[in-house]
Order: C-alpha cells, then structure tokens, then sequence
C-alpha cells in the first residue's frame, strides 16, 4: 500500500558501500602492491598507506629524489559559474580578485562568529571555475552560503583522483614523462596538460616545502597517470610513499592540519576550542580592505578589542627528543599550551614543534617557556623539562621549492 | 509486628535501585511487588517455551554507569552489549542505513543527499553539546526555585553557572532546543524526508506528540544522552532481555540483605495523622514501615494509593493535569526463522540493528493524527529489532524474537476502553506494515503478545501506559517534574517519597530517578551516601 515511488537503480546499486569500509582510491591496485609493510590509515574513509616499505626512508625519498603521495581521499569542490569569483571572495578570507586564473592560493574560511572551518587550497581553474580542496567537508556552508550567487558547487572527491609528487627530482620527472610546458610553472601555477585521452591539472604546489608538484585527473585515467609518472621517474628515483613520511616533511615545512592542530569549528563541541585565524597563525590571509567575507566582522572586533586569546607558535626544543603532546609551560611551572606536532627534523638538525599558547605567552611574552615530555624508555618515562624557544615557521626553506625555472635536483 | 525502615511499592527499575541504596546504607527495605516476577517495565518472560520477551523496554543506553558500579551489576549477570546502527525502509524499495562507521555513516547518507551527509557533523555536534549540557543534570537533584534553603540555591547557582558557561549563541539554542519541534529542528540540518524521519524517531518515542510538536526536539535529546561503556548516544541489548537489568537488581538488593514480596499488590498507602507509615495490601494485610516510597507514578501514588483527604487541593490538582498520556504500545513476536526483508542485502549488518517503515516525517505526524481522533495509527510507526541476531540467550539456535514498539496508540479508543477486537487490529497494523517489508512473515510467527496501553496499564501499572511516567516535555522538566515544589521526591506527606520516572530526571531505564531519591532519603535520615558514587565526570 505504500510503495509507490519508483527505485533510485544508480541509489540502489551504491548501497554495497557497507562491505567495504574502507575504501580505495583510483590508485589503490598501485598502492596495494606497494604496501610491503600492510600498515594503514583511515583518511576520510579510505584505506591510505602510513607507510609503504620504511617511513623513515619515505621521508628521506621526499628529500632527495622524489615521492609519490595519493592525495584522492582530499575533499574536493568544484565551484563554477559567473559570481564564482565573487561568491569566494565572500566565503574565503584572502582576496580572490587578486587570484588569476592559471593560479592556486592557500587560504581558509570561518564561519560567521570568525572561526576557522577549515583551511584549503583554491584553484582557479579559469575565470569562472574552481577547485577548492580541504580535509574536512563543507557542502551544507558552502551550499548555504552560495544564496543569491550565479553559481553551482559540485562535491567531486570521488570523481577527481589527486597525486603529489614532491622532491628535488619531481620536475626532471614531469619533463621527462612528456608535459612540455610543465618548466614554465612558477610557485603556485597551475596549467591543464594533456593525458590519456583527457586532461591533467598540474600545480606547483604541495604540503613538503620542497620542489613538487600536484595532479589532478578524473578518476578513470589515475592508474595511467601513475604509470605514466612511475616510468619517468625511474631513473631519478621516484617512490610512493604513506603519510607518516608527508607529515614530518609539512612539519617542517611549519604547515598545520586541520583537526590535528587545531579544532576545526564544526567539531569542536568545547567552545573554548574554537580558534579565529589569528589564533592558528593564518591571520596573514586576512585583507580587511577587501570586501565583505564572512567572520569579517567578529575577526576585525576581536584584533580591535584585543580578544584573541590563542596563538599558534612554532617551537625549537633543545636536545633532540620530539615533545608530541607535550604540556608548555611558563617558567617551569605555568601551563601555557600544548604541543600538537613535534619531531626532530633532519633537514634543519633541530628539535622542533607547533603548539597552540595561551596570549600573552607566545605572542608577547616569549622567554622562559619550557616543555614537559614524557619520554617512554622500556616502559618507564623520562620526565624532561626541556627550554623552548618560538622561532619562526617554516623551520625549512629550500630554494628549490621556488626557483624559476625550476632545478633539475 | 514488624516496622520496615522502609517499603517500597512496586519493583521497577528505579524502586529496585532506590531499594538497593537504602538496604546497603544500612536501612532494612521490604519491596512490594504486585505481580508475580519483578521488574516493571523492565521484564523479561518466556511466555512461550523457549523464547525470551524483553515484555516491555526493550534496549538500554540510558542506565547509569555509576548505578550499575554501585550496585555491582556485573556481578549479578548483568552484560549490556551494543549494537548496529540501523535502518529505515524506503517505499521505493530502498533503505537508509546509520552505521557505526563515520565515513560509512556518511556515504549511506550521500545516497540520498550529499548536502544531508555532510550536514550530519554539525548536527551531530550540535546535539552533543546539548547533551553534555544535560548529562551533569541527571543526577543531582533539581533544585526548588520558590526556596532559599542554600543547597536549592547552591544547586540554582550551579545550573546558573552551567549555562552561563554556554556562549550567547548556545544559550540561545539551549532554549530553542528544550521547546522547539524535532521535525523543526532537524530541518536546520537536512533537507531529505527519509534522513529527517531517521532522526525524528527519537523525538517521538514514548511521547503523545508528534514531530511536529513543541517539545519533541528534547524527547531526542533524552534519548541520546545515555551511553554504553563510555560511547555517548549508543545503545545496547541487556544480555537476557531488559529483565536482565532489573533480575540483576533485585539479586543485588537480596545479597545485601534485602527483602522482596512479589503478588503483594499494595490498595493503599497507611497515613496516621499526615505521615506515611506503612502500606495496606488488596488482601487488607497491613505493614508497616518507617518511610514508605513509591515506584509508581505519580498518578497512580497520589490517586489511587492515597486518599485525596490526605493531600493538598493545588497539589491534587497538579497530579491531575500532569501529562501522562497513553501513546504507544509493544507487540512481542517469536519467530521460528530469521525474516527475510528484500530490500536489505542479506549480509546487511542492519538484521543486527532496530528497522523502521515510517520514511518521512509527514507519515509520522499522519501516525500521531490517528491517535489525536482515538483510533491507532492505520499506519504505524514502529521501532522494530531482533535482539536474537546479538543475544544467543533470549531463543532457540535458529528461532528469534522481535521486539516491535509501536506508536501510536491511544489510551482510549474514540473514548471507550480498548477491547480484545480493537487489540487484535491493533496488532494487524504492525504484522501487516512488516509483512509488506518482509514476505512470508506471518508463517514464521510462533507466538505473539500484544499490548496496548490497556495491558501495559494493567499489567506494570503505569498510567495509560506512558513508558516514560509523564510526557518529557519542558513543563514537566526539572524543577517542574513531576509537579512544582516537589521536584525532590519528597511529597506534601511526611515518609512518602517518590523514586519513579514521573520524578527527575524522568523516564526510560536510566536508574537515576531512583538513585537521587536514595540520596534524599538518606539525606532526611542524616545517613551518609558511602556507597553511593558520584555522577561520572562530563570531560
């Protein structure tokens, strides 16, 4: 007596989904047969590699030749149409005006109280098209926010299958796997080139601080791009790697993630762990002289009205053990702020973390902050108060990240 | 003849726990029973051999944890397991599933509508903040507004600062969540009939309202903030049924020496000059008792258990008009196989998870206009599980039982009593709206028991059969709950207190009516609540 609706066949036959808790990515049969250590993730609901064979030597692969990173799992949107530009000028705090097309900028955006929802990378694909990729989900706000704009956001994350290739080889690989053009990519560049049958976007752009390189394909043409890079690549080293190895290369590239270095504010159930941008170092991406964007208003407040009660520091800890987690304190004895994401870099020989820091401490008051770690040694902790100093962020710079024309290694 | 330190009428959840605290504060209790087992609503009976009915609740998430620790449950073979998420069948042959996994919760979702599945996080961060709000509430004792003694005021203080803790925008939504519609709230998140009717379901559980009822946005609420083990919003399967909870109990309150009288059906409550002092049973046998407290609700203890000479006019009328109203009903099934559902993959860990066929909030609400004209709902909302799938102790290898709560379910029918006929309809609006979902059911049906709020009333005692005690709705919250002024299980008479879920914090199988009333009782007898541990701390 009820049935009277007709069966959603493509609906249907999507509802398999429960069989396979975690899914692969496009690229998943390279990967699997990669993985020698079977040690995995769970990134958005994909099973993503932590390591492959060795995360140590993964790391070391980003540094010195080149990596190759599945970056499918991003969430993906795809904003189109004639007030594209305008409605992200609203929505994301840097100027979007200022974004020319062939262009991709890192930024972020709040919500209407000025808190961060996320951080992202935008690219403007052309006048009228976008791509906006982040860790968390957004469709609702971006949807709601998109109410008297001529324009569509199509979630795409499943469709367009995404790689980084980053290290000092990635772009003799590029050359070498036949993108002529790919060398006239400046720093955050982005270009269409042809491949398979379609069309790859490439970017200069990545989460290691090093020279690379990000590709964006439909999901159907991901294992020839794979190849296609995998050949090129031989002779200069290239191998795929897991997150662990990614995670110390942003770190010491002084980048932050979502939800691990602060809480994004759609989760956060605490309302204290809300945070404006101001509060997790992003307040460079705020332009008060552009027009109206959302969270304008309570961010200009808090800055006037000195409201900001948070700030995200980078750290350099003496001695060389990584302080994750770790309580910071004030003279040894005041808590001041926790430490989110610490690890001895190779690259600048130094001990070094993010933490978020109670104001004044970290942002005026600078000296006498010290860092408790817990160290595990044979099931006993080392308990070490270790001088903390705030540096700047990134704890790396490499010329090669930006040299143009870019270097051969 | 012998004075108890203290009776208390009616074995149900919360008069076991009330029982259990005083026992082991030293106190000599005697429960009273009328039926023949313990229990309440809380039971467990094989009415046909070899099947296990949880008769009348039939999961857990509410109990307290504390509770279960205190009386040391456990060991008296209480294990609560949890399970699936589950599942609303779709009319065009489809279902939408909640799973347990997030990613998987959400592609579920992107079936219907990508908007709604990437709504969920808010709404779901939404909701637990409103329930962290409430959680600390649950075991303290509200306090009494209209007084100045410093512990009402310590306590108003406290749930001043605890709102005051709440942001501007919060506080706002704090309110507009206590009073608003749950089929209004949910429209702030989703956009899809079947995803709201998923969610809809909680607010209106128990409840003679209808999602698009004030109010109803809390009944959701109420039945998100239990948890099992820690998990917050989960629910679970007593090992054994839900008499599970209350067998443990009552072999709890007798191991610390405890005495239980079942078939001792109490007809009045013994007043001497205004003070309780013990119960007369339906035979005439008179004990007597220091402190006499009632498991029943409010209704029913005030007036049926007590004369109305003895109580005031205006609380006499406020017992009258407490809401306690008749609106659902349960039809316990045994069957001889798993049934088949075709719009479920056979593997589907839903067979494990409560199902429902109401997949929009506008047949729900039609559901709930039946009941408003005295009839049962022509089309039922039924909230439907096999907790044989997870329980091996409640049927034969092979056989199961299902537990189908069914709404609505007037507690009149067009103002006449219900009759065995109205009964048997009754139950073929729930065979045959599964039936339709599932072929070849009714030839797996080995045994049956209905109940409309006639048998509930009849058989637990609870008025019109309200599962909750009195509605969950924002007037009869609190300090409000069950009426003003006697917010604190104490009565207008002297040694007679309540410990029912018409007391705060109100109803379903959470201990905590019970457990505070223990705690004010102890409190009236200058005794120390030793073995009684504080709320779990909300971090």
């Amino acid at each position: 007596m009820n049935r009277h609706v007709k069966t959603d066949a493509a609906r249907t036959l999507a509802q398999s989904h429960f069989r396979t808790l975690r899914m692969g990515t496009p690229f998943q049969p390279r990967i699997d047969a990669l993985a020698l250590t079977n040690d995995w993730y769970n990134w958005a609901g994909y099973r993503a590699p932590h390591s492959l064979w060795d995360e140590e030597l993964e790391y070391f692969a980003i540094r010195s030749q080149a990596a190759l990173f599945d970056v499918s799992p991003m969430t993906k949107y795809r904003i189109e149409g004639p007030d594209a530009e305008a409605y992200l000028d609203r929505v994301t705090l840097r100027d979007v005006t200022r974004l020319k097309p062939g262009r991709v900028h890192y930024t972020a955006w709040c919500d209407d109280d000025g808190f961060v929802l996320d951080d992202g990378t935008l690219f403007r694909l052309s006048p009228t098209r976008f791509r906006l990729c982040s860790q968390e989900r957004h469709l609702p706000w971006l949807l709601d926010s998109a109410i008297g704009y001529e324009i569509s956001v199509e979630e795409e994350t499943e469709a367009v299958a995404g790689l980084a290739l980053q290290g000092p080889t990635s772009f003799a690989i590029l050359r070498e796997a036949g993108f002529a053009g790919v060398e006239r990519l400046k720093i955050f560049d982005l270009a269409e080139f042809a491949h398979d049958g379609a069309a790859v976007t490439i970017s200069r752009t990545g989460f290691t601080g090093d020279l690379g390189y990000e590709l964006f394909v439909p999901a159907d043409k991901a294992l020839s791009l794979w190849d296609r890079l995998m050949a090129a690549g031989e002779l200069r080293g290239i191998r795929a790697i897991g997150y662990a190895a990614l995670n110390r290369a942003r770190l010491e590239a002084g980048l932050i993630v979502t939800n691990a270095d602060f809480t994004a504010a759609e989760h956060a159930i605490r309302a204290d762990r809300l945070r404006m941008p101001d509060e997790i170092g992003l307040g460079f991406m705020i332009d008060p002289d552009k027009g109206h964007f959302n969270g304008r208003r309570a961010i200009l407040e808090a800055r006037t009205k000195k409201k900001l009660r948070h700030v995200l520091v980078g750290l350099e800890i003496e001695g060389n053990i990584p302080a994750e987690h770790a309580i910071v304190y004030y003279k040894k004895s005041q808590e001041v702020g926790l430490v989110s994401a610490a690890m001895w870099s190779p690259m600048a020989k130094r001990n070094i973390a993010l933490a978020s820091l109670r104001r004044p401490y970290g942002d005026t008051i600078v000296d006498d902050l010290w860092v408790e770690i817990y160290a595990m040694r044979e099931l006993q902790y080392q308990k070490l108060m270790k001088k903390a100093k705030v540096v700047q962020r990134p704890f790396i710079r490499l010329d090669r990240r930006t040299a143009s024309p870019p270097a051969d290694f | 003849m012998k004075a108890w330190d203290a009776i208390v009428i009616g074995g149900g959840h919360n008069g076991l726990v009330t029982a259990c605290y005083l026992q082991r504060a030293g106190l000599d209790v005697l429960v009273v029973e009328k039926n023949d087992w313990v229990g309440g609503a809380a039971t467990s009976r094989e009415l046909t051999p070899g099947f296990l009915y949880s008769n009348c609740s039939y999961v857990c998430s509410l109990f307290r944890p504390e509770i279960m620790r205190d009386l040391e449950l456990p060991r008296f073979g209480l294990q609560v397991i949890s399970y699936e998420g589950g599942a609303v069948f779709t009319r065009d042959g489809d279902y939408l599933a909640n799973y347990r996994d997030h990613d998987a919760h959400r592609r579920e979702f992107a079936r219907f509508s990508k908007r709604d599945a990437e709504a969920y996080d808010r709404y779901s961060r939404d909701v637990t903040r409103q329930c962290r709000f409430i959680q600390p509430l649950l075991m303290r004792t509200a306090p009494d507004p209209t007084s100045f003694r410093p512990r009402d005021l310590g306590e108003l203080l406290y749930l001043g600062k605890k709102f005051a803790g709440l942001s501007a925008e919060e506080m706002a939504l704090t309110l507009r969540f206590w009073t608003m519609s749950i089929s209004d709230f949910l429209d702030e998140y989703f956009e899809t009939d079947v995803i709201k009717a998923n969610f809809a379901l909680s607010g209106i559980i128990g409840t003679a309202l209808g999602p698009m009822s004030p109010g109803t946005a809390y009944v959701l609420l109420h039945h998100y903030m239990g948890e099992v083990d820690g998990s917050v919003g989960a629910w679970g399967y007593a090992r054994g049924g839900m008499g599970a909870v209350t067998r443990a109990l009552a072999a709890s309150f007798k191991a610390s020496g405890g005495t239980i009288r079942t078939g001792a059906e109490v007809d009045q409550v013994l007043i001497r000059n205004g003070k309780a002092k013990g119960v007369v049973l339906a035979g005439g046998e008179e004990i007597d008792g220091k402190l006499v407290i009632s498991n029943a609700d409010v209704k029913r203890t005030f007036l049926k258990l007590v004369e109305e000479k003895e109580l005031p006019d205006i609380f006499l009328r406020r017992v009258r008009n407490f809401k306690i109203r008749g609106s659902s009903g349960k039809v316990n099934i045994a069957l001889d196989s798993l049934p088949e559902f075709p719009a479920l993959p056979k593997d589907s860990p839903v067979y494990r998870a409560d199902m429902h066929f109401t997949d929009s909030i506008e047949r729900m609400e039609r559901a709930y206009d039946d009941w408003k004209a005295g009839r049962w709902s022509a089309d039922p909302f039924l909230d439907m599980m096999i907790p044989t799938t997870l329980d091996p102790t409640m049927a034969p290898p092979g056989k199961h039982f299902m537990s189908c709560f069914v709404q609505y379910a007037p507690p009149k029918i067009r103002g006449a009593d219900w009759t065995d006929a109205d009964r048997d309809g009754f139950a073929e609006s729930v065979i045959a709206q599964i039936a339709e979902y599932s072929p070849g059911f009714r030839d797996r049906i080995v045994h049956m028991e209905v109940r409309t709020p006639r048998e509930i009333e009849a058989e637990v005692g609870l008025t019109e059969g309200n599962i909750f005690q009195g509605e969950l709705t924002f007037d009869q919250l609190l300090f409000n709950r069950p009426v003003p002024g006697y917010a604190q299980y104490r009565s207008p008479l002297s040694g007679l207190y309540m410990c029912g879920s018409s007391t705060h914090p109100g109803g379903g199988v959470m201990g905590a009516p019970g457990r505070n009333a223990a705690a004010e009782i102890l409190r009236d007898l200058a005794k120390p609540t030793l073995h009684m541990s504080p709320a779990h701390d909300v971090i």
